[in-house]
């Protein structure tokens, strides 16, 4: 743990918009390049992942992860207190979920139409 | 490592800005015609001036590839008259909307949209996108036509509006943009048409614009001009941090198109038109939650017990089952669907609906919140259509709703998505997760009005036209490819006899010194965020749903004042921060269009929503007309016309003859 502090204005509201995975993401900067609003920049160090400077100007169009020629790379994620709104209950169980909870269930695989 | 916090507290310092900055570097473009604004209106403006075999250019402020409001996709496409199936002619489905509206919706554009609609999406399909069921997923449903392979949706009798997998509509339209030469400039923000002469009212030769990542300006010359940018999202409420930006437009929806286009003299109308700002943000995720509104039209709804929620006709009557949800009643001419930018629906042409006493049920305790969507109740392959279908290409729901919420584990095989938990009079309105209870009474959403055009979709000033939601009649999605597509081709005909265009120096002098004002500001000046909800709440309290004349000046005022002091001295930090900015001063110019049609209409009006405490009486018969607005040397000129102005000379009396003789087709 880092004891080191700066003076940063708190976090934007909503915080990130969206995440990129390190791993996966090559620093391509396709999402960057379409974002319609430029809620992210491009890394100053090559083949990193863009940055995120304007995440309140984010609209959810999703068209950052459509770019994306690797998968997992960047995920959408709705501003928490929209994600915290999106519940839904299993029929003959009852059982509750949302998304982001903690344990999730197993992924619906079947695609969209087209 | 993912925002900007992150970075500056693992490096211990701010990043530099990634683009190069050349704040004042001039570049010329000359174009015939120059298209402003780079969304499905913009771009289909483009490419059928394109086709056309002239030159053209696009000022775009996002990106082309998915910027504007329909950029990020659709699921059902409006008012497709002319297609092999449909059982409404263009002329009953105008006269559907024009008297819906009691006469307040442009009837030209409205009769040029549906006559043209069925033709756009065929295009449409020759650029990728698939508009019919290719793969036989949903063969056998009551939506389908076995021979098109066509899918309807809302009135299955009439079969009108048309399903489309719409979710990468906008990459193929760029794509043919540039297969077809078109120039396309991205981050532009337009700041002003330059005018012959320079002065207001006369013929456009092109604009001036700012790089939003570079800070460089642009002179853009052209013989014609379409403005295409959309209405003015951020002018009653700005609060992104809580709005998610907005739930129908991102940020880039400033009004800037509107803005110039009053500055330069264009003609406007039904600008104080308003209604309740439902979809300004204050809601949930876009198509996230529960309802049984547009995309899910026909939804079925049961409570926390699962008790169904009946579903009704127009006249009240229960519908018993599914497929009566989507026909027309006894009574009906045909069911009109929803999202086509219509307020009020005569009832002959309104949706099936949850039964109307819903709100009171939940009060009394019939019905259990939360209520919840249960879409396996509806035969397999209607709610496949629903979700997966529709929800899966309508915007906003690719990525967004099908694939996180799939990702997550929803399975609608097994799963009730759940609706928001809200007051009982939050569910009058099946659009559950818009949760227009959650606006405030004065936050309103212009709807409706725009530049005024004529049966060729020309602006009252030579060589401009405008296209998409920016206009008076307009629509939404598929309208606004429509109107694109109409306009672009009528820009480049102009373009082709036009003479070459000649801008003002002076004009252009002077706007390079405006747009870069900021810059030279001191940094303990106002950011345009601050500006922003100023403005904002200056329309929501002198230009709220209740107005007179004395608080509709003092908002005129007031927009001044900040104008000349805290906009005078508010700084940017960045080209990014200077297009928000420049934003900040069309919202002031939307603003003050607005309130200046308010001030002119001494009436109320039930269809404009438009209240007056002045003038109590709602919509006196002499009042029922249209008032254009424009400027002529800084001065307000109104005019009266009459509602059907489109169908009286010089125009003539039938919507068919005056198609033929302007359509160009």
């Amino acid at each position: 743990m880092s004891d080191k502090a700066y003076m940063v204005p708190n976090p934007p509201t909503p915080n990130k918009a969206v995440e990129f995975n390190p791993e996966i993401c090559i620093g391509c900067n396709l999402c960057v390049e379409v974002c319609p609003t430029d809620v992210m920049m491009p890394n100053p160090e090559k083949k990193k992942p863009p940055i995120v400077v304007y995440p309140e100007e984010c609209w959810y169009c999703g068209g950052c992860v459509e770019e994306c020629p690797n998968p997992g790379a960047i995920t959408m994620l709705h501003p928490t207190q929209q994600r915290i709104s999106m519940n839904w209950k299993r029929k003959d169980t009852g059982e509750l979920f949302r998304l982001g909870m903690k344990n999730p269930p197993p992924p619906n695989t079947r695609p969209p139409s087209g | 490592m993912t925002t900007w916090h992150e970075y500056v507290q693992r490096n211990g310092r701010v990043p530099e800005w990634p683009y190069p900055v050349n704040y004042g570097k001039v570049n010329e473009v000359v174009t015939d015609v120059l298209v402003i604004g780079g969304g499905v209106a913009g771009l289909q403006a483009a490419i059928n001036a394109a086709k056309k075999g002239v030159k053209v250019a696009v000022a775009e402020r996002g990106h082309a590839k998915r910027s504007g409001a329909g950029g990020a996709g659709v699921d059902h496409w409006h008012g497709a008259c002319t297609n092999p199936c449909s059982r409404v002619t263009p002329e009953m489905y105008t006269r559907a909307c024009y008297d819906s509206m009691q006469g307040y919706t442009g009837g030209h554009v409205r009769y040029i949209i549906t006559n043209e609609s069925w033709d756009t999406l065929l295009e449409c399909e020759q650029m990728g996108i698939q508009i019919r069921d290719v793969n036989d997923e949903f063969k056998g449903a009551d939506f389908r036509d076995e021979e098109t392979k066509l899918m309807f949706a809302y009135d299955y009798e009439n079969k009108h509006v048309i399903r489309v997998w719409g979710y990468n509509i906008k990459p193929c339209l760029y794509k043919e943009a540039r297969r077809l030469g078109v120039a396309i400039y991205n981050r532009m923000m337009p700041t002003n048409l330059l005018t012959e002469g320079g002065k207001q009212g006369g013929r456009v030769v092109g604009a001036t614009g700012v790089d939003a990542r570079t800070g460089e300006f642009y002179i853009f010359r052209s013989k014609a001009t379409v403005i295409a940018t959309g209405g003015a999202g951020r002018l009653s409420f700005f609060a992104p941090e809580i709005t998610a930006s907005g739930s129908m437009s991102d940020m880039n929806s400033a009004g800037v198109g509107q803005a110039i286009g009053w500055n330069a003299g264009a003609e406007f109308a039904c600008m104080e038109g308003s209604g309740p700002g439902r979809l300004i943000g204050l809601a949930y995720a876009p198509y996230s939650m529960a309802n049984t509104h547009n995309t899910y039209h026909g939804t079925p709804i049961v409570d926390a017990d699962g008790k169904e929620v009946p579903w009704a006709d127009v006249f009240g009557r229960e519908l018993k089952t599914i497929e009566e949800r989507f026909l027309p009643s006894e009574g009906q001419d045909f069911i009109l669907g929803e999202g086509i930018g219509i307020g009020p629906y005569l009832r002959q042409y309104r949706s099936n609906d949850l039964s109307r006493d819903l709100v009171e049920r939940i009060r009394k305790g019939d019905f259990k919140l939360p209520l919840y969507a249960d879409l396996s109740r509806m035969p397999e392959l209607e709610w496949r259509c629903i979700w997966g279908m529709m929800v899966g290409n309508e915007g906003k729901t690719r990525i967004p709703i099908y694939d996180t919420m799939t990702k997550a584990g929803f399975d609608p095989d097994k799963d009730m998505l759940q609706a928001p938990v809200m007051p009982p009079e939050g569910y009058s309105h099946s659009n559950f997760w818009s949760a227009g209870i959650n606006t405030p009474v004065n936050v309103r959403g212009l709807g409706g009005g725009g530049f005024l055009l004529d049966w060729d979709l020309r602006t009252n000033l030579e060589g401009l036209y405008a296209a998409g939601s920016t206009i008076f009649g307009g629509g939404c999605h598929g309208e606004s490819h429509t109107t694109g597509r109409y306009a672009g081709r009528h820009a480049a005909e102009y373009a082709k006899t036009a003479p070459e265009p000649v801008a003002d120096p002076r004009q252009i002098e002077a706007e390079k010194t405006r747009a870069y004002a900021a810059l030279q500001q001191d940094k303990g000046g106002n950011g345009w965020k601050e500006i922003n909800a100023a403005i904002a709440r200056i329309m929501r309290d002198y230009c709220g749903q209740y107005k007179n004349e004395l608080t509709l000046n003092l908002g005129l005022r007031l927009l001044n004042e900040l104008r000349e002091t805290e906009l005078a001295s508010a700084y940017a930090s960045n080209p990014h921060e200077l297009g928000r900015l420049l934003e900040c001063h069309s919202l002031i110019s939307v603003g003050e269009l607005v309130i200046k049609a308010s001030l002119e209409r001494k009436a109320s009006n039930s269809v404009l929503d438009f209240h007056r405490l002045d003038y109590l009486e709602m919509d006196p018969p002499e009042w029922n007309k249209l008032l254009p607005i424009r400027q002529e040397n800084d001065k307000v000129k109104v005019r009266e016309l009459p509602l059907d102005f489109h169908l009286k000379p010089p125009y003539a009396d039938s919507y068919e003859e005056n198609y033929q003789k302007h359509s160009g087709v």
